[in-house]
């Protein structure tokens, strides 16, 4: 890396933290308990709205995992997940009106967040639809995989964003509140990934995956990224630049072995694609807060042609049921790398 | 027959007070020193925690930094205070506060008792040793290392190289043999005793304070001096990944650690609770007298370091991306590559699939999109036969295919007519096995009902291609296994050329016929035709002159 380059990642990586400096006052505490983070805890930063049903299992699930204290920012949900949340002890929750796409979907109030309550600690940042899978994580901790790499002196870890779907129209199963989704959004795509790296941040690019084979086929250029960085030894210079597909300072992003060998890193299990979808989708085309206007909800929703319908199956004959993460360690989605 | 433990201790203060203890009430005399980085407050409440008990006493704090002579200096002064304050301790164990004992402490004593005088050390020379993960063995003990390796690597390997540039040496203490093993040792009173009070040891101590590592040298080299037997080997398990770092175990390693029959293992992870709960048991039954056997331990950990080295060849995900150049093989299995035969043979792809078995795909990079086997939109590891989605990165497409159907061999077809994108890929792989009929893509174009004009014009066009392709086939970096006729020389034996190719393939010889070729009689002249039409056929090889005007049934090219 050229001194120039360098400079320039660095302007780049100041400018994100100003941002966040900036969009830090459009948060207003609903409940802040961070007075009640120990060092060493491990947290979780999220951004939400109106994710009510969803919440009982993502903080079960998060929990288990080890996670002691959730950060998030709720974006003006009407659906009781305010009171929902602010009721959680191990939850602290700030509520902004302010736009989304203002905030670089999130980004930056979960960089403000960060750089306020998380130096120091292992931070893991996910929606409420994403469930991170590790190798071993159904006899190992969250604590033994970050102690672990603190000991191999790892700041990151990569996982990519693997859609989980139901066999059978979206509709046909509704999720009830507290349910593992997973029980319904039981198969994934295991072996369509397509990946490049990106000399801009130096982060991997990967593609692919059902959305890529169901609603970008002819244009997979403008397929959705599912290369993740989500659990990171923050420090205070560090900032998300992209959701959480890349990070500055950029060695962050090298999640993975160029030697030919491979590193440790593991899935964030997506159930996206429940019964809830469909009216999501419509609802968020029409908002236009997501990523590129919301073009990927307008594929769904079906405005760009070839969408998403009630009936539609996204399940084929060569779908993979989930197993468990040594399944996807078999199928080459996850590494041990040299975790024993 | 008494055992004395010195317990180096820096964290995890309450599984090593857990650990302590469980020495202590089996007997054993125990010696910790806390690292002196443990602020005092912290040291104080874990001595604290051990006040009125006999067994378990302190010494004098160290600041201990890795690889470096503290980490010697610690246990010099533990040992030496275990010495004196256990008069009848006859072994010493050096352990830290992540080992755990895995047996018994009663059946390690019988075991040390069944062996008198018996140092266990680990210790082995230094001409031997194929022993460190930086390349540095010899010249631990021949340079000078005074710089951090964690905290100054860049100094540490400038200074390092300075002195291999200037020829610095420095000369071994006299009667020093240099033995590098695991810092884990269990040592006889007397040889330990001999150590610490030799009469040149302020020399020895002198030297070793500026070799590289010296836990892992200084009482390996000097148990060889003083020592009347050593088993070289550790009684401590302990498994190191390429960092040279120890390998942890967790809860989920019980199994195997009990299998292990090993005395102590490093390092616990300290969450590990089922671990701690089930070997510090003291009712845990004893077991029998086996001899400590790590192999399975050492076949899962070795397993490991080579994933995070090599990696599955083939395989891309988060964790992998190989540059150019390091991937190993470029896919995950051996496949076939035929190219000209199905235009040649009309019932190639299902006769072929039944001569090789496994799975035969037509062209795979039609224009119009993948033709699997099957004509299936969509195959294994839900990849799609979409033409847009397998040429926008067509290397890990094919890449994708070979490692979902890993077991199962992949053939398929390939012209000019196909995308070509992937061909230089494909080459560069060691895994692909082409067959190439050169030119046999025209046949039936020639033997076609349309108009003249067009079918010139294609293979004007698709001979440019397929000549490109084969400047491709002599290019430097072709790792493929390359099987290449031009039409006509195939024509002059297909079943000769054919058969031994295929059986290379399968593996196996096999009597069965090749399918049914079509008529290439009228192709001399058919060529001549296109010739005379002004296009020069350059990729079928030479079938000599056609008679002309009425062609002749086989060409000469045919007749041999």
């Amino acid at each position: 890396m050229g001194i120039v380059s360098a400079y320039r990642m660095r302007l780049r990586r100041k400018l994100w933290l100003t941002r966040a400096r900036l969009k830090a006052g459009q948060l207003s505490p609903v409940a802040n308990r961070t007075g009640a983070i120990r060092g060493g805890d491990l947290l979780a930063f999220t951004t939400l709205r109106d994710e009510r049903l969803r919440l009982p299992y993502f903080l079960d699930y998060y929990r288990r995992l080890g996670i002691d204290h959730f950060l998030m920012v709720d974006n003006g949900s009407t659906d009781g997940t305010t009171d929902y949340l602010a009721a959680q002890p191990d939850v602290s929750l700030w509520r902004t009106e302010h736009s989304y796409r203002g905030s670089a979907y999130g980004v930056d109030w979960l960089n403000g967040l960060a750089r306020r309550h998380g130096a120091r600690h292992w931070c893991l940042t996910v929606d409420v639809d994403e469930f991170l899978v590790y190798p071993f994580c159904d006899t190992r901790p969250l604590r033994a995989l970050t102690d672990w790499l603190d000991a191999s002196q790892l700041r990151v870890f990569g996982a990519m964003l693997l859609d989980m779907y139901p066999k059978g129209p979206l509709a046909a199963q509704p999720y009830a509140e507290g349910q593992d989704p997973f029980e319904i959004a039981q198969w994934f795509d295991a072996g369509n990934y397509v990946a490049e790296k990106n000399p801009l941040y130096d982060n991997l690019w990967i593609q692919g995956g059902v959305r890529a084979r169901e609603f970008f086929a002819d244009r997979p250029r403008r397929a959705p990224a599912l290369n993740k960085t989500p659990l990171v030894k923050w420090a205070r210079g560090y900032a998300y630049v992209s959701s959480t597909h890349a990070l500055l300072p950029r060695g962050l992003n090298r999640t993975y072995e160029e030697a030919g060998g491979e590193k440790a890193s593991g899935v964030l299990l997506h159930a996206k694609f429940l019964d809830t979808f469909g009216a999501r989708a419509e609802e968020e085309a029409a908002r236009g807060e997501h990523y590129r206007a919301a073009e990927e909800y307008r594929a769904y929703a079906g405005v760009l042609g070839d969408g998403l319908d009630e009936g539609r199956d996204l399940w084929c004959r060569w779908s993979e049921r989930y197993v468990n993460w040594r399944q996807l360690e078999i199928l080459g989605l996850i590494s041990k790398g040299n975790w024993a | 027959m008494s055992l004395g433990v010195v317990l180096l201790v820096h964290t995890a203060f309450d599984r090593a007070a857990q650990v302590a203890r469980h020495w202590a009430d089996a007997g054993c005399g125990v010696v910790i020193h806390v690292d002196a980085k443990v602020p005092r407050a912290a040291f104080r409440a874990f001595r604290d925690r051990f006040a009125g008990e006999e067994r378990v006493r302190f010494c004098k704090r160290v600041r201990v930094e890795w690889g470096t002579w503290s980490l010697v200096a610690a246990t010099q002064i533990a040992s030496a205070r275990l010495l004196e304050a256990f008069p009848d301790a006859t072994h010493v164990y050096l352990a830290s506060g992540a080992c755990l004992p895995l047996r018994p402490v009663a059946e390690l004593e019988s075991y040390l008792a069944d062996r008198p005088g018996t140092d266990f050390i680990e210790s082995v020379a230094v001409a031997e040793a194929d022993w460190a993960i930086d390349g540095l063995e010899a010249e631990r003990f021949t340079l000078r290392f005074p710089f951090s390796w964690r905290k100054r690597r860049k100094l540490f390997d400038a200074w390092t190289e300075a002195q291999r540039k200037l020829g610095l040496t420095r000369r071994l203490p006299d009667g020093l043999a240099p033995h590098l093993g695991s810092q884990w040792w269990c040592l006889t009173r007397e040889t330990l005793q001999a150590i610490l009070e030799a009469p040149d040891r302020r020399v020895m101590d002198a030297y070793f304070a500026s070799v590289w590592i010296p836990d892992e040298s200084y009482f390996q080299s000097l148990a060889r001096r003083h020592s009347a037997r050593i088993e070289s080997r550790s009684l401590t398990l302990a498994k190191f990944d390429l960092q040279g770092k120890p390998h942890i175990f967790y809860d989920d390693h019980r199994p195997l650690l009990e299998r292990s029959d090993c005395f102590v293992a490093r390092k616990i992870w300290p969450g590990a609770e089922a671990l701690y709960a089930t070997f510090l048991d003291p009712d845990r039954p004893a077991a029998r007298l086996a001899e400590p056997d790590p192999g399975k331990i050492d076949r899962v950990f070795s397993r490991a370091n080579q994933r995070r080295a090599n990696g599955r060849a083939g395989l891309l995900n988060q964790g992998r991306f190989p540059k150019k150049g390091r991937e190993g093989k470029l896919t995950a299995a051996p496949y076939a590559v035929f190219c000209g035969l199905d235009a040649l043979y009309p019932e190639w792809e299902p006769w072929l699939a039944r001569r090789l078995g496994g799975r035969v795909h037509g062209h795979l990079f039609h224009p119009d999109g993948a033709e699997f086997a099957g004509r299936e939109a969509v195959t294994q590891g839900c990849l799609s036969a979409d033409p847009a989605l397998r040429d926008y990165r067509p290397e890990q497409f094919l890449g994708n295919l070979i490692w979902n159907t890993r077991g199962e061999r992949q053939a398929w077809q390939f012209g000019p007519a196909d995308t070509q994108a992937v061909a230089p890929f494909l080459l560069r792989d060691r895994n692909a096995t082409f067959t190439v009929v050169s030119g046999a893509w025209a046949v039936p174009l020639l033997q076609s009902e349309r108009p003249f004009d067009e079918i010139r014009a294609e293979i004007a066009r698709l001979q440019r291609v397929e000549a490109a392709f084969l400047r491709l086939l002599d290019g430097p970096e072709v790792a493929a296994r390359v099987h290449r006729w031009t039409l006509a020389e195939f024509a002059a034996g297909p079943a000769d050329r054919l058969d031994p190719v295929l059986a290379e393939i399968a593996g196996r010889e096999e009597a069965r016929p090749l399918p049914e070729i079509r008529d290439l009689s009228d192709i001399p002249a058919l060529l001549q035709r296109l010739r005379d039409a002004g296009v020069k056929p350059t990729v079928m090889g030479d079938f000599g002159v056609a008679p002309s005007p009425a062609p002749r049934v086989g060409g000469p090219g045919l007749a041999g």
